[in-house]
């Protein structure tokens, strides 16, 4: 199947996630985490947080919800049977905080053939409710078996 | 906390997820992709067993990352991965780093996760910031 890369350039509609203490406490317990400010709403104000503060790697949680539909996409036309995930980049801003609502929009960067396979590279940009960056993130994935 | 020299090697993390991690991540994350959690589906497609998820494993080397600076969220900025192997439930993943850039407060660690011989997550990329 030769690659297609009609979704180059394309940006999909922002998604919105309200962050709440208990997705970030089954987050933070689930990679092992003991430090009170994933968990007690006091020990993170005490640490200058506003409420309970979820570990930099929620971002899989409130930038799922995005980046789902674009691989769905019939211009992107993913193989999900031959994809795997390559690689993943992300460069954290403001923290996030229980109460926070995150705001992430999708475009896709660039879809080219290496090796045999085709390369999906998407990125994400979350803000908060105030407008301030809190992720920006870099998705690869790697289809197999493609035509050059 | 103090920042760290360039070739220091970081304490790592050592962790070993049991059979139904990846079911509990499954419902933290909402990535319920079947090779995950349904055996019969995962060998079906050609996969010896159920595989962990890759975003777990990354998961982990932010931890180790964030814990080298002391625990504070805050002091991660970066982080980077290339995925490179399948890791399974119920063996023990290790994580291990370097410093290979210390400049200031920001320091820039190396790290792999790796399952025995089985490296997993390569080239990892970590930038801290120690308060």
């Amino acid at each position: 199947m030769a690659l297609k890369t009609d979704a180059v350039g394309k940006s999909w509609p922002a998604y919105e996630y309200e962050v709440g203490r208990e997705k970030i406490r089954e987050y933070a317990q689930v990679i092992g985490f003991d430090n009170p400010v994933y968990f007690d709403a006091e020990a993170a104000r005490a640490a200058g947080y506003r409420d309970i503060v979820a570990p930099p790697m929620f971002v899989v949680v409130y930038a799922a919800g995005a980046m789902g539909p674009v691989l769905f996409d019939p211009d992107v036309e993913m193989n999900f049977a031959a994809m795997v995930h390559g690689g993943q980049e992300f460069e954290w801003g403001e923290p996030v905080c229980s109460g926070d609502l995150i705001t992430t929009s999708t475009t896709c960067k660039d879809i080219y053939p290496k090796d045999g396979k085709g390369f999906y590279v998407f990125e994400t940009e979350s803000k908060n409710q105030n407008g301030d960056l809190v992720c920006k993130a870099t998705w690869t994935n790697i289809v197999r078996g493609i035509e050059e | 906390m103090s920042a760290k020299e360039k070739g220091e090697k970081i304490a790592g993390l050592k962790v070993t997820p049991d059979k139904f991690l990846p079911h509990r991540y499954a419902g933290a994350s909402g990535d319920f992709n079947p090779i995950h959690i349904d055996k019969e589906f995962a060998q079906m497609v050609g996969l010896p067993t159920t595989i962990l998820h890759g975003l777990y494993v990354m998961g982990l080397v932010a931890k180790a990352a964030t814990e080298e600076a002391g625990g504070d969220p805050r002091a991660l900025k970066r982080l980077s991965v290339q995925f490179r192997g399948m890791s399974m439930p119920e063996t023990e993943i290790e994580v291990s780093g370097e410093v290979i850039e210390a400049d200031g407060a920001d320091v820039t660690f190396d790290l792999i996760a790796a399952q025995g011989e089985n490296q997993v997550i390569r080239n990892a990329s970590a930038v801290i910031s120690y308060p």
